[in-house]
């Protein structure tokens, strides 16, 4: 039986580079179709909140996915936990908040968790994605072949070292 | 008074403070204060990034499409775009009333989109504020130290929340990007299944609206800041039924003035562009509309939760019009104006709205599947809607090709525009005037903003990108300090 994942992506498809997280979800949607071996849940939004910690209390594996302006090209792997930070700011939530919250309303530790981040560099309403960021989705989406492979905790430990 | 200090008479002496971005409100805000050595208040203003290129991001689309491109301008409100956007095209199409069914789908859609926002506003944003106190340490005034401290309120929040969205989804078919609303109705009728899950969870959904509304209430009534922060008079604006009841989705717009007298009243809203003018002000993105014939300096008016209780003569569920009718009591049974009161004017609609959640669902018409009717096209279409935040316009005109070539947006935010700068001024006039500042007392101001619960439509929100930044300016404009909180920090 294969683990279950949750992947959680976000951003507003109608922001140019906001979009890298949303066309990610959609790629995966088409190829999990060809894969009923694995266990994928895919769980999309604008962007974070309070309620996305009931969409991950029965995940094995954790994949937050979306737009990263702070990233280096064309996307980083990094493993996260539960933290109690002042990401409130705005109506949204960072992935370490999310998984907090999962702690709290459950009284478990949440599950575990990684981040992964695409560089984006523009975010203009009504702008499509910058060519650098359709380079960066290509990276990515190879990345994200290789996570959703082998859902493993050390696998996924193991790539993200290497970046 | 404090409009007094919209503009200082010798800006170029003066420090200038800015707290940028407000936090805890969606987007980007920035508030300046300019203080002389004395610390003395001499000019405020709230500052927004506002929603430039909303109107041409529209323009050029075929309408049709409208309503769901619009759900792309905010992320937390985006239903709210859709019924506004979803209203105007029905005009474009020819259709003023939809079937029953149609009707009431939409409306069951917008009241799960209140009480999720309204939840969320409350149990996320405004409740560390309200339960650690302004004055409290950084770390405890968000949600996880709401969390952390009253661990079944914060649990009902996002169980609220997450019902909400539940409504959306099964009313809209997906919980993002729904395509609900089409030219003249609905594209989805509601199956008995997802009928029957919703309606096992309302009592519930009411039960512990119920207890915010108490808690809101017993929180403000022991507030020492309530009686005095924030308060100011002002005009009221929003929907009302032909008997003058509370609408959220559709009714004629009512203005009040701040001792209750009628400006206006039942107002068609294809028309409010004869009785709203939209003011531009040099030093900020966002207009300023007002009443026209009372001119800016006396038109300005409020929108929202306060002026919806304020404005309406009653509810039409029994939980919340008694609930009413305590609020309405505490003002001697005038006008609310405490900017504090907004939140438990959003409490008693959140209940209103659980109430009317259930309500629908119990009726036999929510399942029906006549969802489209088709009247004579038109060039032009006007949709008003009262969103979480306020009264909210869509106004669009087409080509003979079906295209866009003109869009109005007047949103709940823009509405409120003057309102969250008189807040911010008396705020600032009562509580920073003469004192060091600290960072509990620049959050009073941010309170004061947060409490009309600005959606400043800012849905992209790559990470690394929202640092909260304080600066101090010289009357030369060099930056002489600076403070950065980064979310992670």
């Amino acid at each position: 039986m294969s683990a279950h994942v949750v992947l959680l992506g976000y951003g507003n498809p109608s922001r140019g580079d906001d979009a890298l997280g949303p066309a990610l979800l959609t790629r995966v949607r088409q190829w999990i179709v060809e894969r009923p071996d694995l266990d994928v849940r895919v769980v999309e939004d604008f962007q974070l909140q309070v309620e996305h910690a009931l969409d991950l209390v029965d995940a094995d594996l954790v994949l937050f996915v979306d737009a990263d302006a702070s990233a280096h090209a064309p996307f980083c792997l990094r493993r996260t936990k539960e933290q109690r930070d002042t990401s409130y700011t705005t109506h949204e939530l960072s992935p370490e908040a999310v998984l907090h919250v999962v702690h709290e309303i459950t009284g478990s530790a949440p599950p575990p968790a990684w981040v992964l981040g695409v560089r984006g560099e523009q975010f203009t309403l009504g702008e499509e994605m910058s060519v650098n960021a359709l380079g960066h989705l290509e990276v990515a989406w190879d990345e994200l072949l290789e996570l959703l492979n082998d859902p493993r905790p050390q696998v996924w430990d193991a790539r993200a070292a290497g970046w | 008074m404090t409009r007094l200090l919209e503009t200082a008479a010798h800006p170029r002496s003066l420090r200038r403070v800015a707290i940028e971005p407000i936090t805890r409100v969606e987007g980007h805000g920035k508030v300046t204060l300019l203080l002389d050595e004395q610390n003395r208040v001499h000019q405020a203003r709230l500052h927004i990034v506002e929603f430039r290129g909303f109107e041409k991001f529209i323009q050029g689309r075929p309408y049709w499409e409208v309503p769901v491109l619009v759900q792309r301008l905010c992320g937390i409100c985006p239903v709210s775009h859709h019924l506004a956007a979803g209203k105007a095209v029905d005009m474009l199409v020819g259709v003023r009333q939809l079937t029953p069914t149609a009707e009431k789908l939409r409306r069951l859609l917008h009241k799960g989109q209140m009480l999720q926002s309204h939840a969320l506003h409350f149990f996320h944003l405004a409740s560390p504020d309200l339960l650690f106190g302004f004055d409290s340490e950084v770390e405890r005034r968000n949600i996880i130290g709401v969390i952390g401290e009253h661990t079944d309120l914060a649990v009902h929040g996002v169980m609220l929340r997450k019902f909400g969205q539940q409504v959306i989804k099964a009313v809209a078919g997906k919980r993002i990007h729904g395509t609900a609303c089409i030219p003249g109705g609905m594209n989805k009728a509601l199956t008995v299944e997802e009928r029957d899950t919703l309606r096992r969870e309302t009592t519930q959904m009411i039960r512990w609206s119920q207890e915010a509304v108490r808690l809101c209430r017993d929180v403000l009534e022991k507030s020492e800041h309530a009686p005095i922060f924030g308060v100011f008079p002002s005009n009221f604006l929003s929907l009302v039924r032909a008997n003058g009841m509370l609408d959220f989705y559709d009714g004629g717009l009512r203005a009040r003035d701040a001792q209750g007298a009628t400006i206006f009243d039942h107002v068609d809203c294809t028309r409010y562009n004869r009785y709203i003018h939209e003011e531009v002000k040099s030093w900020s993105y966002m207009k300023f509309p007002f009443i026209i014939n009372l001119g800016d300096e006396e038109g300005w008016y409020r929108v929202g939760p306060l002026a919806r209780l304020n404005n309406c003569d009653g509810l039409d569920t029994v939980f919340a019009e008694h609930e009413r009718q305590v609020f309405r009591e505490a003002a001697g049974g005038g006008m609310q104006h405490a900017t504090l009161a907004y939140h438990w004017a959003r409490m008693i609609e959140m209940l209103h709205a659980a109430e009317g959640i259930e309500r629908l669902l119990d009726d036999p018409d929510i399942l029906g599947t006549d969802l489209v009717t088709r009247g004579e096209p038109a060039l032009e279409g006007v949709g008003v809607i009262e969103a979480p935040r306020g009264t909210l316009f869509h106004h669009y005109k087409v080509d003979e090709n079906d295209m866009i070539v003109r869009a109005n947006l007047i949103v709940s935010t823009t509405n409120n525009n003057q309102a969250m700068n008189e807040a911010v001024r008396n705020v600032a006039a009562t509580y920073l005037d003469g004192n060091k500042l600290t960072e509990g007392l620049l959050n009073h101001i941010e309170v004061a903003v947060r409490a009309y619960d600005p959606c400043l439509s800012c849905a992209t929100h790559a990470l690394g990108k929202m640092p909260l930044v304080v600066e101090l300016v010289d009357a030369e404009g060099t930056v002489v300090d600076k403070m950065v909180k980064d979310a992670r920090d």
